[in-house]
Formats: C-alpha cells, structure tokens, sequence
C-alpha cells in the first residue's frame, strides 16, 4: 500500500532527512535578525569612515558595541552557511565534490566566525 | 542535472530532454532580482574575509590597521566596499520580499512588480545616501 500521510505530516514527523523544516526556518530567522544589526553595522562603518586607529579601536571595545557585533557574526555566519549549502546543493552534483564543498562551507562559515569573535572579544576585553 | 543522458537495453545513448532553462525565457525583474539574490549572497560570502580582516587588523595593533586602511582607502577598495555596500542592501531588500511572499501576500502580478521595483531602487538609494555620509563624516565637504 502507499503512503497515505501527506507532505505536510511527513514534514511535521521530520520527513526522511529527520530535519523537517529546520533549514528554512533558520534561515528566515538569522535573515530577520540579521536586518538589524546589518543596519546598525553599515551606519557604525560610515560614522567611522576615515576614523583612526584608536577611534576604531575604541569604538570596537564599548561592550555595548561588542556585544551587537558578536550577535552580527553569529546570526551572518549561521545565515550565509545556510545559503551556500543550497547554492552547493544546487549546482554541485558529483557526490564527492558535494560532500567536499559541503564541509569546507563549514569550515569558512567557522573560520569567519571564530577568528571575528576572537578579534572583537579581544578588543572589549583588552 | 547534470545526467542527462543514459543507455537504452540496445547500449545506445539515449538523449533525454531538458527541461527549459533561463535562455529561452523572457526577462523579467522578478527573475533577473531572484538571480541577483543568489548572486548578491555569494559577494556577501566571500566579502566576509573583509570584516574578518578589518576585525583581526584592529585587535592586532596600529600597524596592521593602517595596512587595512591603505587597502580599503585606495580606490580599488572604495569600489569593492561601495559594491559590497550595494550588495548587503539588495540583499537585504530581497530579504524583506521574501517575507512579504512568506506569508502569503502581495502575489498579484501588479503588487508583485512593485514589490521588484522597490526592492530594486531602494537599495541603490540607501547605497548612495551611505556612501554621501560616509563622505561627510570623512570631511570631503
């Protein structure tokens, strides 16, 4: 016999992949929260355009400011690997060449936020 | 897919049809934007190493940040940050679409094409209205 559930069960019970809509709803999420804190990186950068070191610097280090971009990174980083998984999954079609693309969006997603949370952590913290 | 042949029982190479592509369509803003999302997702992506560099610069020390600065102040820089400016807006806008479209309104054609139109202009405005402030703050004039 066939399979009486419909999709949206099968979505509800976490279909195959055990995932259900995870990747879609993280995606809309970190994309909403990255509005904000998009806005608010782009006007600190032209407040600061042509601003010196110890402007930055200090700038960089109010644990206010610290705060909203480690939230930037976080939300950015989870956001864009997202992204890149379905641009992958779309257009790389070899399983290995997936699976390889696959792991390195990993590794930058992580590379991009560790090195990013380092640099401001040891800016505020300094 | 990229398989798009197989053998037949005889080991001939059967050729199986593709469905339509891009090309053989008319351009429309609402393809051309859904194209630009993707391609704007993959500039922001590989435009983070800039934000990682800018971050490590200034927690490295002074001499770090100057090279960063000379690099994004030369005018091959303003032109990559003015496009990445560009880009995180369009995004951005195409983001906010998206949401309208989630939630199961603003599908009439009309509504639809305004929705593009908007999401079009309002990011190359709010780039340049960045940009001029970014001047400003500079004390260009």
């Amino acid at each position: 016999m066939s399979e009486m559930r419909t999709p949206l069960s099968r979505v509800r019970g976490l279909g195959s992949a055990k995932k259900g809509t995870e990747h879609f709803w993280l995606q809309r999420v970190t994309a909403l929260a990255n509005i904000p804190l998009a806005v608010f990186f782009v006007s600190a950068m032209v407040a600061h355009a042509g601003a010196d070191y110890v402007t930055v610097t200090a700038f960089l280090s109010r644990p206010i400011v610290a705060l909203v971009m480690l939230l930037l990174i976080l939300s950015m980083v989870w956001h864009m690997r997202l992204g890149l998984q379905v641009v992958i999954e779309d257009y790389i079609h070899g399983h290995m060449a997936k699976l390889l693309a696959l792991i390195l969006n990993t590794f930058f997603a992580l590379a991009v936020g560790t090195s990013s949370v380092l640099a401001i952590l040891k800016l505020t913290l300094a | 897919m990229s398989d798009t042949s197989d053998k037949t029982v005889n080991g001939e190479i059967h050729q199986r049809p593709l469905s339509p592509h891009i090309q053989i369509y008319r351009w429309t803003l609402t393809m051309f934007l859904s194209i630009l999302h993707r391609a704007t997702g993959v500039a922001l992506y590989a435009g983070t190493l800039l934000l990682v560099w800018w971050l490590m610069a200034a927690a490295t020390g002074p001499e770090a940040f100057a090279l960063f600065q000379g690099v994004a102040g030369s005018w091959i820089g303003r032109l990559v940050l003015f496009g990445y400016t560009w880009a995180l807006f369009h995004h951005m806008f195409g983001g906010i679409k998206h949401f309208i479209w989630d939630t199961g309104a603003g599908f009439e054609l009309s509504v639809v094409e305004w929705i593009s139109r908007g999401a079009t202009v309002i990011p190359i405005l709010l780039t340049l209205i960045s940009w001029v402030l970014a001047y400003k703050f500079m004390g260009a004039f």
